[in-house]
């Protein structure tokens, strides 16, 4: 029971993470984005992400028992114990990162809860069921993006085609099974992440091609962002995520 | 500089209702606006559809013609069941 | 054929008669430009209102704090957005719009030229400024210019939730440690009198009044209107138990009103003319924003063009 609660909290933290931290890098947006409906359209974005991982954290927090709450796991754990993959803290380099970001994460998001509906969890499961709106309309956004920057005028093709390039290496982070995924799995409770990588590398196909852009071909980055091991980035952005909760410990807001 | 062009949104914010005038953006195609326009002007469950037309496909009617447009119906007043003198202890009709 | 004089007594007659002018009706050019004025301000005050604010977002105490004050920044967007819509109306484009803010042409709500330090300013600013701007524009919603009223009661359903944000971080704080309280009574003490100063110099100083009244883009003149917001705020600050930062402010009987201290009028001008403490960065977040979105702007562009143009070729086949 108590191995089971392990895993199952740190599988909410996996799905949980890579919500809060592109979260985090789209709120940053608000209010500098390329027109007012972008920069809407991307908070709605960013909103969605937020109400997810309330969801997952409160989950976490009420397995988690003691002090825990949906703030203590957002903000006060420490470095090393974030589970998110590295595309998701990319930074926001130019509006190609943000849109390319997105739809690499969208496009692994959107299969990734059309599994989890069918959770054998059932919080989990309605989280999915309420989150796979949200997913499937920000990957039409992302997509429909895509194509415009992909497929615009020369500069916007070759700043979106260097995003991609740099992003995409990231993207195998996802597939890559960690012990708590495949325990959640074989549980009933997770997603087989073999069949969602083939619907991955379809979408990526359909939209690449629309968008006139190539897939890369570099290898996948070494990174190990679900065991804790991430960026140069996350120190920043934890320095403003965790600011007010550690600069004024134990109070309420 | 050209800008983007304005749309006008219409929203129904529930079956059995008509859609409604609700305001603008700005979108390069259809598809952008009508993206816009749910970002935008549903976040808080104001509707259930929408139409976007380009704002320059919308023929307007002009003010200054208002008087032949308009004025014309004001005595038609048999169009209307008050016109009608009936009995007050009639019912049904 | 009627002269103009004629023209514009029949227009005021309408509007004394509580009609709405629409935007394809005849208008003196003074009234159009009025409101071009006047409502592109406006806009220009919800999107630049966004930067203080905003600037809180990634460090917002909880997740709940976070996604309220998210939703408040990105509704101030839409704010911005419908004014502009309303202001596109009378035949001037957004583009226009923000080139006069980006070149520091048009002017903007100082408030917002002052700087946020601490999380409680996102209280102060909720409560306060978006307190100021609401009295403003609940007298809006019955202006006479039709898209500018209906733009208002958009935002005035909109802005419900704005204040109350503000005063329930206020409120959390105040019954909080006593370093939270005083971090609410330090941002009270920096945004009131900045808040007060959004009302608009003094009547005497404010020669536009008279026209604007019969115009309905005023129904009470500046003092009329701050007079009003300080005497629903004083008692909000006393539920808060914090002290309004004026040795002056009492209670007058015989006017039924709060007496207050003077205003420093010379720093209200300062701000004005772009010497306040975060002017410009405020403009070089927008510019910046602006600069760094022409390439996408463009590539959409591009894109539809592209597409109409595929579409135009397949039916000709
Ligand atoms: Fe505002
Ligand atoms: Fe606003
Ligand atoms: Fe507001």
């Amino acid at each position: 029971m108590e191995n089971k609660n392990k895993s199952l909290i740190d599988y909410l933290l996996i799905l949980g993470d890579n919500s809060l931290i592109l979260g985090h890098r789209l709120s940053e947006l608000c209010g500098h984005g390329p027109s007012l409906e972008t920069d809407i359209a991307l908070t709605n974005i960013s909103l969605d992400l937020f109400g997810q991982v309330r969801s997952y954290f409160q989950y976490a927090a009420e397995l988690t028992g003691g002090d825990s709450t949906e703030d203590t796991i957002a903000m006060k754990r420490m470095d090393r114990e974030y589970r998110h993959t590295w595309l998701v803290e990319q930074p926001n380099k130019d509006f190609a990162y943000v849109i390319g970001r997105q739809f690499l994460f969208d496009a692994f998001h959107l299969p990734l809860l059309e599994q989890l509906v069918n959770s054998k969890d059932e919080m989990i499961a309605a989280v999915a069921a309420k989150s796979i709106k949200e997913s499937r309309y920000h990957l039409r956004f992302s997509s429909s993006w895509m194509e415009r920057l992909g497929d615009g005028t020369q500069e916007s093709h070759q700043r979106m085609q260097s995003a991609i390039n740099d992003l995409y290496p990231f993207t195998y982070e996802f597939f890559e099974e960690t012990e708590t995924e495949k325990l959640i799995f074989e549980a009933g409770i997770g997603a087989d992440l073999k069949v969602i990588e083939s619907t991955y590398r379809q979408t990526v196909k359909d939209v690449f091609a629309k968008a006139n852009l190539e897939i890369p071909t570099a290898p996948a980055r070494k990174t190990d962002g679900k065991k804790g091991i991430h960026s140069e980035q996350l120190g920043f952005i934890l320095a403003e995520l965790q600011f007010m909760q550690r600069a004024y410990p134990n109070m309420t807001w | 500089m050209k800008g983007n062009p304005i749309w006008e949104v219409f929203i129904r914010s529930k079956n059995g209702l008509e859609h409604r005038h609700v305001g603008s953006l700005h979108a390069e195609d259809a598809k952008m606006a009508m993206e816009n326009a749910r970002d935008v002007y549903t976040r808080r469950q104001e509707g259930v559809s929408i139409w976007v037309v380009e704002s320059k496909h919308i023929t307007a009617s002009n003010p200054s013609e208002s008087g032949e447009m308009f004025d014309p119906a004001k005595d038609k007043a048999y169009r209307h069941p008050t016109f009608y003198d009936l009995p007050d202890e009639l019912e049904h009709i | 054929m009627k002269n103009i004089k004629d023209q514009e007594a029949a227009f005021q007659a309408r509007i004394d008669a509580g009609e709405k002018i629409e935007p394809k009706d005849w208008m003196p050019e003074k009234y159009r430009k009025t409101h071009i004025r006047q409502i592109s301000q406006h806009a220009h005050s919800e999107i630049v209102g966004m930067l203080p604010e905003g600037n809180w977002i990634t460090r917002t105490p909880t997740l709940r704090r976070k996604v309220g004050l998210l939703a408040k920044v990105q509704d101030e967007a839409g704010h911005g957005l419908y004014l502009y819509s309303a202001a596109e109306t009378l035949g001037i484009s957004r583009d226009e719009l923000f080139h006069q803010l980006h070149t520091g042409k048009a002017k903007y709500s100082s408030i917002f030229n002052y700087p946020t330090m601490t999380w409680a300013d996102i209280g102060a600013i909720g409560w306060l400024v978006d307190g100021a701007a609401i009295i403003n524009q609940v007298m809006l919603t019955r202006t006479s210019f039709g898209p500018y009223a209906r733009a208002m009661v958009r935002i005035c359903k909109e802005e419900s939730f704005h204040q109350r944000q503000g005063y329930e971080i206020m409120l959390t704080l105040c019954q909080g440690t006593p370093e939270q309280k005083a971090m609410a009574q330090d941002a009270l003490n920096r945004w009131w009198w900045p808040s007060l100063m959004m009302f608009g110099p003094r009547d005497e100083e404010s020669p536009n009044t008279e026209q604007s009244v019969k115009w309905k883009i005023k129904r009470k003149t500046n003092d009329e209107l701050r007079q009003q917001f300080i005497d629903i705020t004083v008692p909000q600050a006393e539920v808060l138990g914090i002290t309004i930062p004026d040795p002056d402010l009492k209670w007058n009987e015989e006017r039924q009103h709060y007496d207050f201290g003077e205003i420093n009028w010379d720093e209200f001008w300062q701000v004005v003319e772009g010497n306040g403490p975060c002017n410009k960065e405020r403009l070089q977040a927008r510019n910046d924003a602006w600069n760094n979105g022409a390439w996408v702007r463009n590539a959409a562009r591009a894109h539809a063009e592209k597409r109409a143009e595929q579409k135009k070729v397949a039916e000709a086949i």
